[in-house]
């Protein structure tokens, strides 16, 4: 598809909504300057173009859920220089990992008649809980300024210039007033990891979450912040148990509350 | 003489599927759709979790079409509590279905679908000879995004969508600035109809059972009564009553059919054609020229239901932008009580249904959701054994390339079809 000589590109989804790959095609305005700086090598959801491994960067989507998949993301990381793992679901289990903390036969049950027929985990788990990641890149979903940054990092030999601090930071970056202290609204961004720009804010609503918890956080202090301002405890719990539920610490919050 | 049409995975789709149609001689002895997505359980723990929860968490469904399942969401949870939104936050909402649409039906013309008439592998290499068809396809592409991205806070999973109507209504400026791009793409969106209305489409029709929602004035997206070409005309709530999924053991998703019927096919073909009178006078223009008209039973023209569809929602977005006075408050306010409530709208795909059943602290009991994938798996089954007969005679890359394409017809989303709750638990 490609000339020869380009860096190799390939994208591989396992549990997931398909959401963060199509950030990649959403980067309506750069899709096709990518295109022609890099081998697109294996990108199903785009082409039914295949070429062979050994590839120079792996986006992964999605979390680990079958045994099947198990083995399949070894040989993702045999074939491929870079592997960096991509949106909540590949970096923490996602949402579907809510069944970590139940009992998945009775969700099985739930959702299907002869459960014989379907071969799934107990769990579902993050990339870097089966191989070695270069990179994980935050977000359900990620953001695409953000993907591009880090596809342009790797191909170009250099450290991805991502941000580590809380949502706060974002906030008071764009201005935005904050909910919790001005509204009274309960806001997840004191502790989530920046990336979305601070959007749910800037829409009078708290951050839920979506990037997962920063470096070093309070979650317990967070907490009797939320219980102060009324939230139930099973609010709290599911607060922290939602796209990221099986990231520390939001994972024992959780269940701390629950 | 093809043998066997073997696809692993089907590329250009949403999800992950594979084909396998085998044939005996020149009959064709059995096809398979196998749907592989390893499920996610969402009715599993959606049980339990607040109903204010429901639209972010069913988002996540679907990376191509979250306001698909938080509009199907709220209407589900709000018809529970008895809840109408007013006037102007319906069409905020038909605002933001209006975006999602033309991200998706773009996504689906352009990129994936497009590059099978034109015989490509891919709009990037299609791009090198179709270069300002694959530049305008992002560009309009781009300006349905922007709808969701203003209206909805961003592209993928919305948020700004809440029970009884949104958390921020935006202002009048924030909607204006999307005019100047939106007038562009009307244009842009009636010369794409004329431009795939050249493809080449197969020769192949079926007859077909189209299902659709169907409202008393407008083109269907979050309300109306599920009917048929065929003869079903019911509401919303009755939908259990005359639907059934199957589980087969080749995939992960469920079949639906009609009871006592078969399958059925829903989605932008079957819109087109039972709502062909409530399209926009630029939309019926748009078909009437490129010789598109009802009753079309050709599935490969998919494709232009779409193109037609996008004219239809660049048009009303337009409207609803021009004649926006923001409402005095961004939501209603949201009861919580025991009841049970039913949700269908038209989801890019097709109809996207859900069901929940609620107690008086606004936890979630219980929750149904089918979405269009699942409804389409039967008849894109059976669509291949129809065209098998065609795929037999061909080269064998040949007849693989047109069993995908027949595929992709659906636009399927497979992500979205591996999770469904089936009431009746029967254990072998």
């Amino acid at each position: 598809m490609q000339a020869r000589g380009l860096p190799t590109l390939a994208v591989w989804k396992f549990a997931s909504c398909d959401g963060c790959q199509l950030s990649l095609l959403d980067c309506e305005d750069e899709l096709l300057a990518v295109a022609s700086e890099i081998r697109i090598a294996q990108f199903m959801e785009a082409s039914r173009a295949q070429i062979e491994g050994p590839f120079d960067l792996s986006l992964v989507e999605g979390s680990i859920t079958t045994p099947q998949d198990v083995e399949r993301i070894q040989k993702v990381r045999q074939q491929s220089k870079v592997v960096i793992s991509i949106g909540a679901c590949a970096t923490s289990g996602g949402i579907q990992a809510l069944r970590n903390f139940r009992d998945v036969g009775e969700f099985m049950s739930i959702v299907y008649a002869n459960v014989a027929y379907i071969d799934t985990l107990a769990t579902s788990t993050a990339i870097s809980d089966h191989i070695q990641v270069d990179f994980e890149l935050r977000g359900c979903p990620v953001d695409k300024r953000q993907l591009l940054e880090v596809i342009n990092a790797y191909l170009n030999g250099r450290k991805p210039n991502i941000a580590s601090h809380s949502v706060c930071v974002e906030c008071k970056l764009r201005g935005t007033v904050c909910v919790m202290v001005a509204q009274g609204i309960a806001c997840l961004g004191p502790i989530t990891q920046a990336g979305c720009g601070a959007l749910c804010p800037a829409y009078d609503r708290g951050c839920y979450g979506c990037f997962g918890p920063q470096d070093t956080c309070n979650t317990d202090s967070l907490a009797r912040t939320w219980l102060s301002k009324g939230k139930k405890p099973v609010e709290v719990e599911h607060v922290f148990h939602s796209f990221n539920a099986a990231l520390e610490p939001f994972s024992s919050a959780g269940e701390k509350y629950g | 003489m093809v043998e066997t049409i073997n696809v692993d995975y089907l590329a250009r789709v949403e999800g992950e599927g594979a084909l396998t149609i085998r044939f005996k001689g020149d009959q064709v002895e059995d096809v398979k759709l196998r749907i592989f997505e390893p499920p996610r359980f969402f009715e599993g723990f959606l049980r339990g979790r607040s109903q204010e929860e429901a639209p972010d968490l069913t988002a996540r469904i679907c990376g191509i079409c979250p306001v698909a399942y938080q509009m199907s969401a709220c209407h589900a949870i709000e018809d529970a509590l008895d809840l109408r939104v007013d006037d102007t936050l319906r069409r905020l909402r038909r605002l933001l279905y209006c975006g999602e649409w033309i991200e998706s039906h773009c996504l689906h013309m352009f990129l994936l679908h497009a590059p099978d008439f034109l015989g490509y592998q891919d709009a990037i290499s299609m791009a090198k000879s179709h270069g300002s068809l694959v530049k305008r396809g992002l560009r309009m592409k781009k300006a349905g995004n922007a709808i969701v991205r203003i209206v909805g806070g961003r592209e993928v999973h919305p948020i700004n969508v809440r029970l009884g109507g949104f958390y921020r209504a935006p202002s009048v400026k924030e909607l204006e600035s999307l005019i100047p791009e939106l007038s562009w793409a009307c244009e842009a969106a009636l010369e794409t109809v004329r431009d795939f209305s050249t493809f080449d489409f197969p020769a192949f029709e079926r007859d077909y059972e189209f299902v659709a929602l169907q409202h008393p004035e407008e083109y269907p997206f979050c309300e109306g009564r599920i009917v048929s070409n065929k003869g079903l005309d019911i509401p919303i709530n009755a939908y259990d009553d005359h639907f059934e999924e199957q589980q087969v053991p080749h995939s992960t998703a469920l079949h639906s059919i009609i009871r006592n019927r078969s399958e059925y096919f829903c989605g932008p073909l079957a819109r087109f054609n039972l709502n062909y009178d409530k399209l926009s006078t630029a939309a019926r223009h748009a078909a009437e020229s490129a010789r598109f008209s009802v009753p079309c039973l050709n599935p490969f023209k998919s494709l232009l239901a779409r193109a037609v569809e996008v004219v239809q929602t660049f048009d009303e977005a337009l409207s609803i932008i021009q004649s926006y006075t923001p409402p005095e408050q961004a939501y209603m306010e949201v009861s919580k009580k025991p009841a049970t409530g039913f949700g269908c709208t038209e989801a890019p795909r097709g109809i996207l249904y859900h069901r929940y059943r609620l107690d008086a602290e606004g936890l979630i009991q219980d929750a149904q959701i089918i979405p269009p994938t699942s409804q389409n798996q039967k008849s894109i089954e059976t669509d291949l054994y129809a065209i098998a007969p065609q795929l037999a005679a061909m080269p064998h890359d040949d007849a693989t390339w047109l069993a995908e394409q027949t595929v992709r017809n659906y636009d399927p989303c497979i992500s979205c079809s591996t999770h469904f709750l089936k009431l009746k638990v029967e254990r072998s």
